[in-house]
């Protein structure tokens, strides 16, 4: 019975973020849209982009190979099944020990590692220079990402990031340096990745500083659709775990009450509301870079991450 | 079993003049390759059998020295290499069923080959200073006949002559090693040196001449600089072996040496071991981020994982040092684990440039493209190598990597503060390397497998072999086996580890779903069966649902040319565009990379330049000079030879009255 709990709450968190993942790009344009005094489209024309892409035809360049086509599902797996290892509402759940953190971060670079593949696989300018700075850009934001991880997993004492969660939420916590560069280097980190301004432009096409976009520009139909809906996953997945870790509050631990899930569920979805609005203001407050002051933003959270790994190495009370 | 072991190798000795004899008729190649390929699962199954450790049985032959014979013993280090070992030489073997009938000159190969394979397995048995030199002499001896088999083609010979300096260099090195354990007793058996070890002096002593001995041979930066010659200069299922193989035997000489026979670490030992592992990782990445030709790429990248493996090492010695035995087990497992792994897709990849050398005459990746659809099959197991390698889930190279991680994870209970700077440097370095892996392996395959044909050569590939295929997809189903359970292979190492740490990890055969928990499940935890279970079922589920619900069409057309038709297939991106950001942003300091690019004056119609240049650190900064010092000396000691027999006589009685002081001023 008890399992059975379990295999609906695994079951719906893997729902949850599917459903919500689209709504919080809608909601971060919508944001952006009003900040500049545009109305913008409506919250769910995410959804509908979803729809109209499924629907279409795919129109697949002559000389694409299987691993082309392949490549979209792959992507979209990879990046669902790492946003419902991330605990949203509820922690410890069925599944959670699959992967930890660092399994986690490895499962993203899976999926970056093939969607470079497809962008170098037509043989076009744009897939390869796309592919190209995508591999330049994760090959400083990996390394920063696993410095952030060592910072706060020697403050918690686990990569597992149910009982990371748990002991964020703890009081043993306190307010410690290597835990602020941490969270100042993990902004920087899902920014990258997740291709925002000020290091990529999500809303462009056809322009030379372009890097994600460039890469993918070749899928259409049902393949570019699982594209966009793996980094609207993603997008979800690092907000969720920026709240994990730095913002625990109220995620209910595997023995709580229906009441507190219901608080869990509440908590979440105002957490994820609040960093997809500070994500539109900070995108609608920053210009672009130019692609090669780009590692210097990134070397900057890599050597930030390191300091505060550094800091707990030295001493537990950083 | 150790006699069995000698007698398969016996066995491989004399396959080598049957090379010889059968060089030139029909059934040369599959007798050699067949009766090899037979022979090293034999001697596989010698290791599995004696990885329990209760085996364990001496064996003299009266060879070698006369007081001293000829020491074998199999115990639960060398059970474990001989596994990895015999798993990719039985690999190469079976490829080269297949393959060995591109070689031109078989009489080159065929006899040298399972002389190598009998040489590296008599490493591993040797147990006496003397048969272990002697053996590792042989194989750095008969794998540089099979380096410079193809000597007509150019630069092999300096390959070949690079590699024989380095290995003698090497060689010289481990030597003085065995030297200074074998103390003022001069008894070689291990077993005596294991009970009595050098003092503090001496064994740090030991412990460098062990790093740049077997470190030389394993490609450790700055001693790497003939691997890259020597490695891809070879007939392809020679330079799997050097690269996925004979790179392990150098890390079990340098494990023998530290972890067993020098008696207990110092707490700085693993500084030295750390650094150059950290080092070694993200240079020989780097590097092979530069290089255009395939097979030297490949062995670069070797270079990188043989650092992440002495990492590993270096960490197992500061948690030894330190008594941190469960500490010492976890690391130790992950540079072991790290070491088959490596061995598997290594061996793999080496096959696949192989297999695409023999099908294009091409191994400059420029000249290569769109291998994925003239050779479907190829190129599929190289993918499988290519993620293998770049440590991502759910293949073995991150299992091995995930465990290092652990590792460092527990280091800060560490007491001495060089180590806590060190490791968490360390640390980022790995992360850093594994990161520039998966850059350099998009950039590998994207260039040779996918995108648009660059050569009439690529454009008419074809298919190599079936039995050569058999031999990578064997390969690529171990990396995903042991990837996906990886516990049945963590608690297989655990007798190695106890013997040479005292420790040993739990259990993970009875941890539920196959899962593995290094130290306990609240802190770390993977399954990479269940991850490949859920990304195979939720990619197939969403692909059954959208071909079902929405749309299942395709419409093929021309590729987005932006209004530019029939761009030539040179213009795509290739090897050296891709690396530009990562040589721009990572190679500027340490490497001197520049770009120089020369637009003609004003109505001019010739054509714009652009040049890349890159220098080589370590041959610019360590080598040339080198070079230039002995010949510089060479020449000026070239006077001695046109002396008269006076002179002779009094430089020799100068020297001897010399050595008399030296000898009066020895404390």
């Amino acid at each position: 019975m008890a399992l059975i709990h379990e295999f609906i709450f695994q079951g719906a968190q893997m729902l949850l973020v599917l459903a919500l993942a689209p709504l919080l790009t809608g909601f971060v344009r919508k944001v952006k849209a009003r900040l500049m005094r545009r109305r913008g489209p409506s919250l769910i024309q995410p959804y509908r982009d979803l729809a109209r892409l499924l629907r279409k035809d795919v129109v697949l360049a002559s000389n694409a190979s299987w691993l082309f086509r392949a490549i979209p599902y792959l992507v979209f797996a990879g990046t669902w099944v790492a946003a419902s290892l991330v605990p949203t509402f509820r922690s410890g759940l069925l599944f959670s020990w699959t992967a930890d953190l660092i399994a986690l971060i490895a499962l993203l670079g899976s999926a970056r590692f093939f969607l470079a593949l497809a962008g170098m696989d037509t043989g076009t300018g744009f897939g390869g220079i796309g592919a190209s700075r995508e591999m330049m850009i994760a090959s400083l934001a990996e390394p920063a990402m696993m410095m952030i991880v060592f910072a706060v997993a020697l403050i918690a004492g686990s990569t597992q990031l149910s009982t990371m969660a748990a002991f964020m939420n703890s009081p043993e916590v306190g307010l410690r340096v290597s835990l602020g560069l941490g969270l100042l280097a993990l902004i920087v980190v899902a920014i990258a990745e997740n291709a925002r301004i000020p290091v990529d432009n999500p809303a462009t096409h056809l322009e030379l500083t372009m890097v994600h976009e460039a890469m993918i520009l070749e899928y259409s139909g049902r393949h570019l659709a699982l594209v966009e809906f793996a980094s609207f996953l993603k997008l979800l997945l690092y907000v969720s775990l920026i709240a994990c870790l730095f913002a625990p509050w109220g995620i209910s631990t595997a023995t709580a009450e229906p009441a507190l899930v219901a608080v869990g569920i509440a908590a979440y979805a105002g957490k994820i509301a609040i960093g997809g609005f500070l994500l539109a203001v900070f995108e609608t407050a920053i210009a672009k870079m130019r692609v090669f002051r780009v590692p210097q933003f990134l070397g900057a959270a890599l050597m930030l991450a390191l300091l505060a790994t550094l800091l707990r190495f030295v001493s537990r009370s950083f | 079993m150790v006699t069995d072991a000698l007698i398969a190798v016996a066995a491989l000795l004399l396959l080598a003049p049957a090379g010889i004899v059968l060089a030139s008729s029909p059934i040369g190649r599959p007798t050699v390759y067949g009766a090899s390929l037979a022979l090293a699962l034999l001697l596989a199954t010698v290791g599995i059998v004696s990885l329990s450790g209760q085996h364990n049985s001496n064996v003299t032959l009266p060879l070698g020295l006369p007081w001293l014979g000829a020491h074998f013993r199999i115990d639960a280090l060398s059970a474990f290499f001989l596994i990895v070992i015999n798993l990719g030489a039985a690999a190469a073997s079976l490829f080269a069923f297949g393959y060995g009938r591109h070689e031109e000159f078989p009489g080159r190969v065929l006899p040298f080959y399972p002389a190598y394979l009998a040489g590296m397995n008599l490493v591993l048995l040797a147990a006496d200073a003397f048969s272990f030199l002697t053996a590792w002499e042989f194989m750095s001896l008969s794998s540089w006949a099979l380096v410079i088999a193809h000597h007509h083609l150019r630069d092999i010979l300096r390959a070949g002559y690079v590699y024989l300096l380095m290995a003698s260099f090497g060689t010289l090195a481990l030597l003085f090693a065995f030297g200074l354990l074998a103390g003022t007793s001069g008894d070689y058996a291990f077993a005596a040196m294991r009970t009595a070890p050098p003092n503090a002096g001496f064994a740090a002593l030991v412990l460098i001449l062990a790093l740049v001995g077997a470190g030389s041979k394993a490609g450790l930066v700055p001693l790497h600089a003939w691997l890259p010659l020597a490695h891809p200069a070879a007939p392809s299922q020679v330079s799997a072996l050097m690269s996925g193989v004979m790179t392990k035997v150098a890390i079990y000489g340098f494990i023998r040496i530290v972890f067993d026979l020098v008696g207990p670490p110092a707490w700085w030992w693993s500084m030295p071991v750390l650094l150059v592992g950290a080092i070694t990782a993200v240079m020989g990445v780097l590097y092979a981020l530069m290089q255009r030709d395939l097979k030297r790429v490949l062995a670069y990248s070797t270079i990188e994982n043989i650092g992440i493996v002495f990492v590993a090492l270096g960490l197992a010695l500061a948690f030894k040092a330190n008594a941190m035995n469960l500490a010492a087990a976890l690391a130790m497992t992950a540079a072991l684990l790290h070491v088959l792994n490596h061995s598997l897709f290594k061996t793999l990849l080496f096959c696949g440039a192989g297999a695409v050398l023999a099908s294009t005459g091409e191994r400059n990746i420029e000249r290569l493209g769109g291998l994925i659809h003239r050779m479907p099959r190829t190129a599929f197991v190289f993918l499988i190598g290519c993620v293998a390698i770049s440590a991502l889930p759910p293949f073995n190279g991150f299992v091995s990597e995930w465990l290092a991680f652990q590792a460092i994870l527990v280091s800060p209970q560490l007491s001495s503060w060089g180590l806590k700077l060190m490791i968490p440097a360390a640390g980022a370095l790995l992360a850093l390397s594994a990161a520039l892996a998966g850059a350099c392996f998009v950039r590998v395959y994207g260039v040779t497998f996918l995108s648009r044909p660059r050569s009439e050569a690529a454009r008419n590939a074809h298919e190599v072999e079936g039995v050569s295929i058999v031999a990578m997809g064997l390969l690529a189903v171990a990396c995903l086996i042991l990837g996906i359970i990886p516990g049945f292979a963590i608690d297989a190492l655990a007798t190695t580890t106890q013997l040479l740490t005292g420790g040993r990890m739990p259990a993970q055969v009875g941890v539920a779903w196959l899962s593995i928990v290094p130290i306990a499940e609240g802190r770390s935890s993977y399954n990479g069966l269940l991850v490949f279970v859920f990304i195979a079922v939720s990619a197939m589920i969403c692909a059954f649902a959208i071909h079902r619900l929405a749309s299942d069409k395709i419409r093929r057309s021309a590729i987005w040319d932006c209004g530019f038709p029939d761009a030539s297939p040179m213009a795509q991106y290739s090897g050296s565009s891709f690396a530009q950001p990562i040589r721009r942003v990572f190679c500027t300091l340490m490497f001197r990379a520049r770009e120089i690019g020369e637009m003609p004056p004003p109505n001019s119609t010739s054509p714009a330049r652009f040049t890349a240049i890159v220098y080589d650190p370590i041959w610019d900064t360590l080598y040339a000079p080198l070079v230039q010092f002995i010949s510089f000396s060479a020449e000026k000691l070239n006077a001695l030879q046109f002396l008269t027999i006076r002179r002779y006589l009094s430089l020799v009685f100068a020297a001897l009255v010399l050595l008399l002081l030296v000898l009066a001023a020895w404390p």
